[in-house]
């Protein structure tokens, strides 16, 4: 799974931009589905027919990390940004970016900018390292965000976009696991895009599936950090987590149970998560035409919606042995 | 049905706890009343309460009418001791916690001992203990606990619901006090509207939703509108009633009938039906001016598939959403009646009408 | 374009704030009716007008809309003295609203919006921009029974500013009105329904953009379009700014339509994206590119609906949106005519894959 890993934390993929890390996804999961297609908004959708007698269960894993979109280059080269999803101001100042033909630059603060304050996005600019706009490669509405390379240290993941890549990972480890695998039930592997804009992806394509089952593979909030604000005991290494209650959407209660017996059943460590703030694809599936019970199971992350962001491995592979099993029996709600 | 009848049904609604994502306890206690009232029952995907009551043999439409079952709620994020620590299901003003009795609903191990829940108290930090300047903060939700009395509170997991305690309590002048009348007053006027159809004739096919998940973002209206996919509807839901200190311009008179709502979230000819309703019958109403978002099912529904003929009528509620809410029961039973009125006056011409009327 | 002139004049001068677009409605339709082959009304009052393709079969569905709707006001409460409470229909700008005309109801009542004089009130007040709880309407009555058959609680109203050409000069033809956003875009809609297409073309002139692009929605549930192409009145703050402002003007007077790569309801798909530039190339029309992230327009509703829907959005500068009148320049909305048109002339399946 390290290779995957690597693989799809490195890949570039902003929110309408995804065309890299599908193509990488694409990759990964070759010959383990029996059809794949791409939809009006990028959606990559992987369908695994089942032996039959089981239900169609959507799971989303949303292929997009949030980035930064040039708005207006000025005369020197310097080029300003708007955010594509929720970017914190704290996290950018001095960070490298990338764009997605490899161009690096420098997030810069201009002048107007107190240094003991917390800075504002539009302080900021991105800078190419050139000193003139005829010199910048970039157009009004490329994109950039930050991407530097996978460690693997103890069982810490470091990336700069768990944020969902673990997700993906997740679901292609799945995939790939379930290669051969007796399942009943028909799954649709779904690589969503722009989740981090308002979860739109999974909205159209949830609409097309039309499924009876929907979980969502995605990172969540800890409670172990220092002075952790709100008190979550939610905690990295500790099991996946399946989430009860988060800022957009409540889960299915039955179907929640469903997935607690067979985590005890199969002795995979669980967690339950109610996360106050933010939410997931699962919002949009639950919703979707006369409702869709939904769930969505979480992978604990430290310094979300930073450029180094943190998972435990055996989280990782807790939700991977979860879904085996409880994709391995029938689901009766 | 009749007054007291509708009293009856809103004690028997508001003394079963269902906040948003769990409603199922109240959801079983509306099947169980509207067994005489509607000819069948289903439950959807979300646990909305589906209520068909049959129109004429080849009805001219289907109307639904949406009073969400959910009522506002506490989530424990971590469990500490005997100390839960909360968050909101739904808009619960955390200035009306300290001092609260709740009932928490266990899920963990042990927790089928106590069928009924825990009792709890949000107690806070002695006046004798705090600086006159703390005095005059509000604490935030963060920072408040539910104190169960004991040492360990193995049975209790994070995820479990608590619903803060707000007795049944007969008022002056007609009114009663209690928790969730946002939204049971609506579900007694629902369930009261089909009674009263009971007596009368009607062509229109009915479907009286009980939705699930309205406080938490309309989640029950969206999907069963969906599902049920009527000609029109029309939500029920409470608004502000009038109280000494709130201006008159965002506020409703208690006690002089439903509001019927006026504004782009509903379609002018339902609007003018429902007036026409009231007119007929001679029972006092409210317009209610709404000029953008309506904050209650009827939004969700109006925009669901291509579009549905929407109205709104409102039981006007003094200090919502907290437990001390109070109504003026002839205000639900109002309602009960003008429902019961326009959905009897419904004929085969009202589709092609509306279309001109919008 | 003295044509599309005089169709800009006539709506922007209607009354027509979300949820009541009747007016205009009336005005949109009796300038299309011997235009296109079918109108329907539907359950929110979207006017949707279908004009079959000249195409081989099977034909592209593409739906070009443009909405109605415009913010404004509803009375709330009619006050003891005779004025009139207010509340805002739509992103109702406060900055703008004190010592306005005003226009109320169907019967189109005159009334202002005062405020106290500057001599009764202090420096420190004069610095708070007043809201609409803090405003009130007068239409003249000397207490609550003098208004009581003119104007009622729930009445509509918005600014009652006249359309009136600024510049007649050819190279810069600007015009003043009320609700370019989004009567610009209506008539840029009628505009293009001279013509027919090789696709079927649903023209859909939306309600209730203002207040959450609920129109686009329903409708683009019923058409199901292969496409879509949204027509607005967008930002154009182009006006002299100070040295330590931010620089980008938004869209720019003059430089013709604007295309949106990203707003706060979209991020355009880029096969359309191909499809307006190869267009604007072919047909050597100027085009600009609006300052990404502001904003949302009813292709935000359109491209989410049922499995998803390749859509984009094509918009006339108008400078001050959202306030009493907004200036436009006639030439870029008779190229956002052009380019709109020559695009329907040119799209094809190539044009709805992601890449080319």
């Amino acid at each position: 799974m390290l290779e995957l890993a690597k693989r799809l934390t490195e890949a570039f993929g902003i929110s309408g931009f995804e065309e890299e890390i599908r193509a990488a996804i694409r990759e990964e999961i070759a010959g383990t589905v029996d059809d794949v297609r791409v939809d009006a908004l990028g959606n990559l959708v992987a369908f695994r027919r089942g032996t039959g007698g089981g239900k169609r269960v959507m799971l989303a894993a949303h292929m997009d990390q949030i980035g930064l979109m040039v708005t207006y280059i000025d005369e020197k080269g310097y080029m300003r940004f708007a955010p594509v999803g929720g970017i914190f101001p704290l996290t950018c100042w001095g960070t490298q970016v990338r764009f997605g033909d490899g161009t690096v630059g420098t997030v810069g603060l201009d002048g107007r900018a107190k240094r003991s304050e917390a800075p504002a996005l539009k302080d900021m600019f991105i800078d190419v390292g050139v000193s003139s706009r005829t010199d910048v490669k970039q157009k009004v509405g490329d994109v950039a965000t930050f991407i530097y390379p996978f460690v693997a240290q103890g069982n810490a993941w470091f990336a700069s976009n768990h944020d969902d890549r673990v997700g993906c990972i997740v679901l292609a480890q799945l995939l790939r696991e379930l290669k051969g695998a007796p399942i009943s039930h028909d799954l649709y592997a779904v690589f969503t895009t722009q989740e981090e804009v308002g979860l739109r992806g999974a909205t159209t394509s949830a609409y097309a599936i039309d499924p009876e089952i929907g979980i969502a593979l995605d990172v969540t909030l800890t409670g172990d950090l220092p002075y952790a604000t709100p008190a979550m005991e939610v905690a990295m290494g500790k099991g996946v987590a399946i989430k009860v209650q988060d800022g957009g959407m409540i889960s299915h209660t039955g179907l929640n149970k469903l997935l607690i017996a067979a985590a005890e059943g199969a002795g995979i460590p669980y967690q339950l998560e109610v996360l106050l703030g933010g939410t997931t694809d699962a919002r949009s599936m639950q919703v979707t035409r006369a409702g869709v019970p939904a769930t969505c199971l979480s992978i604990p992350s430290r310094h979300v919606h930073t450029p180094s962001q943190l998972v435990d491995r055996r989280d990782v592979e807790g939700a991977v042995a979860l879904l085996k099993a409880f994709l391995g029996g029938a689901i009766s709600l | 049905m009749d007054k007291i009848e509708i009293a009856k049904l809103l004690k028997q609604l508001v003394e079963v706890d269902g906040p948003s994502g769990v409603e199922g306890p109240v959801a079983a206690v509306v099947k169980e009343l509207a067994k005489d009232l509607a000819h069948e029952t289903r439950v959807d995907a979300m646990g909305s309460v589906i209520l068909w009551r049959r129109g004429a043999e080849t009805p001219p439409g289907r109307i639904m009418l949406a009073a969400h079952l959910d009522e506002i709620g506490l989530i424990v994020t971590k469990v500490e001791g005997g100390f839960l620590h909360i968050g909101r299901v739904g808009g619960v003003d955390h200035r009306a916690l300290p001092g609260q009795e709740v009932t928490v609903y266990p899920t963990g191990p042990g927790a089928e001992n106590y069928p009924n829940g825990l009792t709890g108290y949000i107690g806070g930090r002695p006046p004798h203990m705090l600086s006159d300047e703390e005095r005059k903060k509000v604490t935030l939700l963060g920072d408040l606990r539910i104190d169960l009395g004991l040492q360990t509170a193995d049975m209790v997991r994070v995820g479990d619901r608590a619903v803060v305690r707000g007795p049944y309590t007969e008022l002056l002048g007609g009114r009663v006090a209690t928790k969730a009348l946002d939204n049971r007053a609506s579900v007694a006027a629902m369930l009261g509207a089909l009674g009263y159809l009971a007596g009368m004739k009607h062509d229109w096919d009915v479907f009286a939703v009980a939705t699930v998940q309205e406080e938490v973002g309309l989640f029950g209206a969206v999907t069963s509108a969906y599902g049920v996919a009527p000609d029109i509807a029309v939500a029920i839901d409470v608004t502000f009633g009038a109280t000494p200190g709130l201006s008159e311009s965002e506020t409703v008179p208690m006690d002089k009938g439903a509001a019927i709502a006026w504004g782009p979230n509903l379609h002018p000819g339902i609007v003018k039906r429902l007036r026409e309703a009231g007119d007929a019958l001679e029972i006092p109403y409210v317009n209610e001016p709404i000029p953008g978002h309506s904050g209650t099912d009827a939004w969700a529904i109006q925009v669901t598939r291509e579009g549905i003929p929407t109205g709104l009528t409102s039981i006007p509620v003094r200090y919502m959403h907290s437990p001390v809410e109070t109504v003026a029961v002839a205000d639900i039973d109002r309602t009960a009646r003008l429902l019961a009125t326009f959905i009897s006056r419904l004929d085969g011409t009202v589709l092609a009408k509306l279309s001109e009327e919008v | 374009m003295a044509e599309l002139r005089e169709i800009l004049e006539k709506l922007s001068n209607e009354i027509g704030p979300s949820g009541h677009e009747k007016a205009v409605r009336a005005a949109i339709r009796m300038e299309i009716e011997s235009l296109v082959d079918r109108i329907e009304v539907d359950a929110l009052g979207n006017l949707l007008a279908f004009k079959a393709g000249t195409g081989p079969e099977p034909r592209l569905k593409v739906m070009v809309s443009a909405h109605m709707d415009e913010i404004g006001f509803m009375v709330l409460q009619v006050e003891k003295g005779g004025t009139l409470r207010f509340g805002a229909v739509g992103g109702l700008n406060a900055r703008m609203l004190i010592a306005k005309r005003v226009l109320i109801g169907d019967d189109r009542l005159p009334g202002v919006i005062g405020m106290a004089p500057p001599h009764l009130t202090s420096a420190e007040q004069r610095e708070r921009v007043l809201d609409v709880d803090d405003l009130s309407i007068d239409v003249g009555a000397e207490n609550d029974k003098g208004v009581d058959s003119k104007v009622k609680v729930g009445d509509y109203g918005t600014f009652a500013t006249r359309f009136a050409v600024l510049s007649a000069d050819l190279a810069w033809p600007t015009v003043r009105g009320k609700a370019f956003d989004d009567r610009a875009g209506c008539t840029a809609l009628i505009g293009l329904l001279a013509e027919r297409y090789p696709v079927d073309l649903y023209a859909v002139f939306t309600v209730q953009e203002e207040v959450g692009l609920r129109g686009a929605r329903v409708a683009a549930y019923r058409i199901e379009p292969d496409a879509a192409i949204a027509l607005e009145g967008t930002v154009c703050d182009d006006t002299p700014k100070a040295p330590d402002e931010d620089v980008s003007p938004v869209t720019r007077l003059g430089a013709g339509p604007a295309i949106t790569l990203m707003d706060r309801s979209m991020i355009t798909h880029p096969g359309m994206l191909r499809l307006l530039r190869a267009t604007a190339e072919a047909e050597q029309i100027a085009t600009q590119y609006k300052q990404p992230a502001l904003g949302g327009t009813d292709s935000g509703a359109i491209h989410m609906s049922r499995g998803g829907v390749p859509s984009i959005t094509v918009a006339v500068p108008c400078r001050y949106i959202h306030s009493p009148a907004s200036i436009l320049n006639l030439n870029d909305l008779a190229n956002t005519v052009k380019l709109v048109g020559a695009a329907l002339q040119r799209i094809d399946r190539s044009y709805l894959m992601r890449n080319a």
